[in-house]
């Protein structure tokens, strides 16, 4: 390890583990497991049907191959598809949580009571299989947001769910989205109805405990025309030596004049040091801008996951669309990530905008893949992409692939890449100036990272910047 | 090749090679340079003029040039060079540094060169060969290579006369240089075999325009070749405009190659002919160097303005910026090829090139094509490309503040170009093509 | 204030200073000449402390401290600041907040409260006006797609507003053009001051036209082969650096 990389390598800070005693699912994967967690959740008949038309789709697709990342072959019959943490009745208020729970929740940051609460952000708690708690739900309804854990959902609004659900990312989609139609747990549900601006900031809050599970969560948003809403996602898993998947996927619809905005900071266990353990992060994300002059946001914090696939994308289908994708991922030791978007113009006047930085250290593999298509109907579409790669050190490796595909003249598509090296030369010009080694790989990394910074949520800043352990105060803005 | 394709090539070639020999018994010269002349001739006929089969050439059709016969020019001012000329240069009258060079040859009765720095010498690339026989011979046909290019070939071995500088060291030219080619066809097609090499040594400055324009009604064609020698520490501010007949072709190559933190910095402007390539080759080839290439081409009808640019950084810590933008109306046509080599041990090389193509008709048409070579490890190399047609809500924005139709469209424009003008910092030489792009938007067809 | 003794200095194993004496007294202005390879820009890294170079052999003391002994912003701290031949980019990082950075890191390590951000933009107006430079540079990104010489011109602001005890000024007039030589020039020579020592690193004579050094001397081959006053500058730009290769052949 070079000087440099030395300031980059942070140890993994939510590594532990919960002690709690876990009930799970027989391990594998087959109809009954699938019958048995709709039963956990107490699902209505056509949500068990539906999982089990996406488990026999499931089974005749194999693995995508395409990414430029590696891993021995999965076996799906040797994970628990539900996990969740042992409790004599089903807690009706936050008092009959187990404290263990709340406790997990608040090391992580995220207190859940009512006095410590985070105010302004509503959260929603996701420990393994099951959703522990959702805060502000009173207040949200008052202004007639609806923000639920999915299961609930299920229940609650079965009319909204089935209308909505599979209509942007369908059970037959892809290998992944496939599986998680079939195995999915929890995740949130958010219904912002039509003229409501949400009131505060939505959050979930997903944490992996139990060993030998995966976390398939899922998660539907849906904005009204003229509605709008942001949304936070965060994740961390404890540090095993065993490889854990986490196959999730996520759905936004937003109407005539709706906006959504949606963040991650993305931190799962990335394995040790030799690449042992950690998650495999294999996602869906994708949402569709229905309505005249809706616009969809993605801001992503990419820095943990040993794999990461996946691609928040927008389908650009109301006239006056915009879709946006703002990412920066991180990779350090043997991490792998592949990760972009796709921006589909179908409406006239649609706008989309992709920011990418990829920074890559020790022996990570760092690639940025993204698909910008212009369809025949979208006459006037725009487009600005910019792909900016940085290394540190010499044994990683960075690498772009973009697909562009026009199929209208009047488009206009603006694109910018590059590719740069933190060197030693950078960090002597700072310490030349009286800086110190860290402060300047700190400096250097906010710097090239602000574009993607200044369209974080607030709170989602100050953690991204803990994250990348770097200090933003003033530098962006 | 194929014995078809090799008797095509001596088709075409035939009437030059003879040209050639006449051109040689005619033409006296020490040895060196009937070398050069014939090694030039020799490697035209082998490759003959290049077909949209070349890589290099795969956008660009030379056929119109190929397929004419051109001849020498006769000698003499032809009429309406004069005023030619007296239309282009730029500044005060009293000031002005210029040296006008008709169908290549240079011609004293139309340049002013007077209060030139001592040590300075500008003119005549024929009275060079004779006065600084050395300087000639060292640099004259060693940057741009008859290997790279069949137009270079070709006009290295028809080198007889051309502009010629040379600033010594330390020295520094306040006044702007202007060097004006007037290419002007007689009865029969001519080409114009216009040449220049400027030669400036260590710390040594200087500003120069570079014009390139038509008079007369006779068919011809430009066929020409730049040498920079910018030595270790000089600064050079070099300005390219063409403005040739719209019926004429022009092939050209400009070569630069840079000593040690040397900074060169080429604004190109196109806005003639009707069948145009440019090739510019710049060679970073002293530590610390540093080069602009700019280009602005604003064309319409049936004109092709094709950019074909090459910098190759060949040592460390070299800076290269490179914008070119574009503005076809009718059925116009723009290519830019952006090629950056980065040459093994060529570290911290920071490198940008952006090019912008604006459409203003359904017909006009652009390619960019970004090629990046790059052997060192330790290098920034940036590239952006747009294309597209005027930006309806910049247009919606404008009609909102009361600006409407055509004068929105124009003022649009003139923004695209204006990104390049303001990279001209010779304010005479600045308000003269802010003139030049103004007239063209406004003279619009419709 | 400075007082190199006998110092060596390699780079990947093969070396290139073989023993240079140099002393600079406070307040004066020395300039390093030497043809291309001939050590100057290694003794300048030296002295600020890059990495990659290693010294072998020698010591170097400023105002009587171990030199060698700190890092390199740990010489900073103590006052001695390198213009770089060749400036670093820093995307994104405004040269406003990178000076806050730097005049912060040294008020922190001598002790001193450190400025917020409105009192530092009143210090940063105040040192702007002494070499009379107004500052459009300040709310760009540290050198990022500057030309060369704008390049060379922020490193002298940078001088300005850090006020060093020893400026090293490596090569900071290459790649200027006449006008930013004379304004670079100018700057340099305002910001000279009785407790404000010099070394000016050059690879050309002509900046010496318009900074007038109390010392000259000529590096070649990694050894100081010549010391004299400015008129050494005039003999050298009379001569070539010829002449020295040979006396030095004869001597070596």
């Amino acid at each position: 390890m070079t000087g440099i990389e030395a300031h980059v390598a942070k140890p993994y800070e939510l590594g532990w583990e919960t002690d709690i005693e876990s009930e799970k699912a027989p391990v594998g994967l087959n109809e009954d497991i699938i019958r048995l967690i709709s039963a956990k959740k107490e699902e209505p008949e056509w949500m068990l049907e539906w999982r089990l038309k996406a488990y026999r789709h499931w089974l005749t697709m194999t693995e995508p191959t395409w990414p430029n990342v590696k891993y021995p072959p999965i076996d799906y019959q040797a994970i628990h598809y539900y996990a969740a943490p042992k409790q004599d009745k089903k807690p009706t208020s936050l008092e009959e949580v187990d404290p263990k729970l709340l406790a997990t929740f608040a090391k992580l940051g995220i207190p859940l009571t009512e006095q410590k609460r985070l105010t302004g952000v509503a959260v929603d708690a996701v420990f393994d299989s099951v959703s522990v708690a959702t805060t502000f739900k009173g207040k949200l309804k008052e202004a007639g947001v609806i923000f639920l854990p999915f299961s609930e959902a299920v229940r609650e609004h079965p009319d909204l769910v089935r209308k909505y659900l599979g209509s942007v990312v369908p059970t037959t989609d892809n290998f992944f989205a496939a599986l998680n139609s079939a195995v999915f747990t929890d995740g949130s549900f958010v219904f912002v109805p039509k003229g409501v601006k949400c009131p505060m900031e939505l959050s979930t809050y997903f944490r992996i405990n139990a060993t030998s599970t995966g976390q398939f969560e899922r998660t539907l948003i849906i904005a009204e025309e003229g509605a709008s809403v942001s949304y936070l996602e965060g994740c961390s898993a404890p540090m095993r030596d065993e490889n854990q998947l986490h196959a999730a996927v996520v759905e936004l619809v937003a109407l005539d004049d709706a906006s959504i905005k949606y963040s991650t900071v993305q931190n799962w266990y990335p394995g040790d040091e030799e690449g042992k353990g950690g998650i495999y992060n294999f996602v869906t994300k994708r949402g569709a801008c229905r309505g005249r002059n809706s616009k969809i946001s993605w801001t992503q914090v990419e820095t943990g996951s040993s794999i990461t696939w996946k691609y928040p994308s927008c389908i650009l289908q109301g006239d006056n669309s915009v879709g946006e994708f703002y990412s920066v991922a991180v990779t350090n030791n043997r991490q792998q990530a592949d990760t972009g978007t796709k921006m589909i113009h179908i409406g006239k006047n649609t706008k989309s905008t992709i920011v990418s930085k990829g920074i890559s250290a020790g022996r990570s593999q760092n690639t940025y893949r993204g698909q910008v298509k212009i369809m025949k109907s979208a006459e006037g579409a725009r487009n600005y992409s910019q792909c900016d790669s940085m290394l540190i050190g010499d044994q990683c490796g960075a690498h772009t692939f973009p697909y562009i595909d026009v199929r209208n003249s009047s488009a206009v598509m603006e694109h910018e890449a590059s590719t740069s090296k933190i060197g030693e030369d950078q960090i002597f010009y700072c310490q030349a100036r009286g800086i110190k080694a860290e402060d300047a790989v700190s400096m250097i990394v906010a710097g090239f990272c602000k574009e993607v910074f200044r369209e974080l949520p607030m709170e989602f800043a100050v953690e991204a910047q803990n994250l990348l352990a770097v200090n933003l105060e003033g530098s962006v803005g | 090749m194929t014995a078809v394709a090799v008797e095509r090539v001596a088709e075409r070639t035939a009437p030059y090679v003879t040209a050639h020999e006449e051109f040689v018994r005619a033409s006296a010269g020490p040895a060196w340079l009937q070398d050069l002349r014939q090694e030039a001739i020799t490697r035209f006929a082998a490759v003959g003029f290049p077909t949209t089969r070349d890589e290099a050439w795969r956008f660009t059709s030379v056929e119109r040039v190929a397929a004419g016969r051109f001849s020498a020019p006769p000698s003499g001012i032809p009429a309406g060079v004069r005023e030619a000329v007296a239309r282009v240069v730029v500044g005060e009258p009293h000031e002005r540094l210029v040296a006008t060079f008709v169908n290549g040859r240079f011609t004293k009765e139309l340049s002013t060169l007077v209060g030139l720095p001592s040590g300075v010498v500008v003119g005549s690339l024929a009275d060079a060969m004779r006065s600084h026989g050395d300087l000639v011979r060292t640099h004259l046909g060693r940057y741009a290579s008859a290997e790279a290019n069949p137009f270079t070939a070709l006009s290295t071995a028809f080198v007889a006369d051309g502009a010629f500088v040379y600033v010594p060291r330390n020295v520094v030219v306040e006044q702007p240089l202007q060097i004006v080619f007037v290419s002007s066809g007689g009865e029969e097609p001519i080409v114009s075999q216009t040449r220049a090499l400027f030669v400036l040594e260590e710390s040594a400055q200087l500003s120069l325009i570079e014009q390139y324009v038509g008079a007369g009604e006779g068919t011809y064609w430009t066929n020409a070749v730049t040498e920079w020698v910018v030595g270790d520490n000089a600064v050079v501010d070099a300005y390219r405009i063409q403005r040739e007949r719209t019926d004429a072709s022009h092939t050209a190559t400009t070569w630069s190659r840079q000593g040690r933190s040397s900074v060169f910095s080429a604004v190109n402007f196109a806005f003639g002919g009707h069948l145009c390539r440019h090739d510019i080759h710049a060679v970073l080839d002293g530590e610390g160097a540093e080069c602009t290439v700019n280009g602005l081409s604003v064309l319409r009808g049936n004109q092709l303005m094709d950019h074909h640019t090459t910098i190759d950084h060949a040592k460390p810590h070299c800076n290269s910026w490179e914008l070119f933008n574009g503005v076809y109306d009718e059925r116009a046509r723009g290519v830019f090829t952006g090629r950056i080599i980065v040459r093994p041990g060529a570290q911290k090389t920071d490198s940008k090139q952006t090019s912008n193509s604006l459409l203003l008709s359904e017909d006009a048409r652009s390619d960019s094509q970004p090629q990046l070579e790059i052997y060192a490890d330790d290098v920034k190399c940036t590239h952006g490309a747009t294309l597209g047609p005027i930006d309806e809500k910049s247009l919606f924005y404008l009609q909102s503040r009361g600006i409407g139709g055509q004068a929105a469209r124009n003022l649009l424009t003139y923004g695209f170009g204006a990104e390049i003008l303001n990279s001209v910092s010779l304010e005479p030489l600045r308000a003269h093509l802010d003139d030049v792009v103004h007239a063209r938007l406004e003279n619009r067809a419709h | 204030m400075l007082d190199i003794k006998n110092l060596h200095a390699s780079v990947e194993g093969t070396e290139i200073l073989h023993g240079v004496n140099l002393k600079v007294g406070k307040g004066e202005v020395h300039a390093i000449m030497g043809p291309n390879g001939s050590g100057k820009s290694t003794l300048a890294q030296v002295l600020a402390g890059h990495p990659a170079y290693e010294v072998t052999e020698g010591t170097v003391a400023l105002a009587g401290a171990d030199l060698l002994d700190m890092s390199p912003e740990e010489r900073a701290q103590a006052g001695v600041f390198m213009a770089f031949q060749y400036p670093v980019e820093i995307r994104g990082i405004t040269n406003a907040y990178f000076l806050r950075a730097a005049v912060n890191a040294v008020r922190k390590a001598r002790g001193e409260p450190e400025y917020d951000t409105i009192d530092f933009l009143d210090v940063l107006d105040e040192k702007l006006k002494v070499i009379g430079w107004e500052d459009t540079f300040l709310t760009r990104a540290v050198n990022e797609g500057f030309s060369g010489g704008e390049k060379k011109r922020n490193e002298i602001i940078q001088m300005a507003v850090l006020e060093p005890k020893l400026a090293i000024l490596d090569e900071t007039d290459s790649g200027l053009d006449i006008d930013a030589l004379k304004l670079v020039a100018e700057a340099v020579n305002t910001l000279r001051a009785p407790d404000r020592s010099m070394v000016i690193v050059t690879h050309y004579q002509r900046l010496l036209n318009y900074i007038t050094p109390d010392y000259v001397h000529v590096l070649h081959n990694g050894r100081i082969v010549r010391s004299g006053g400015k008129e050494l500058a005039h003999e050298l730009e009379a001569k070539g650096y010829d002449w020295l290769r040979q006396e030095a052949a004869v001597a070596g």
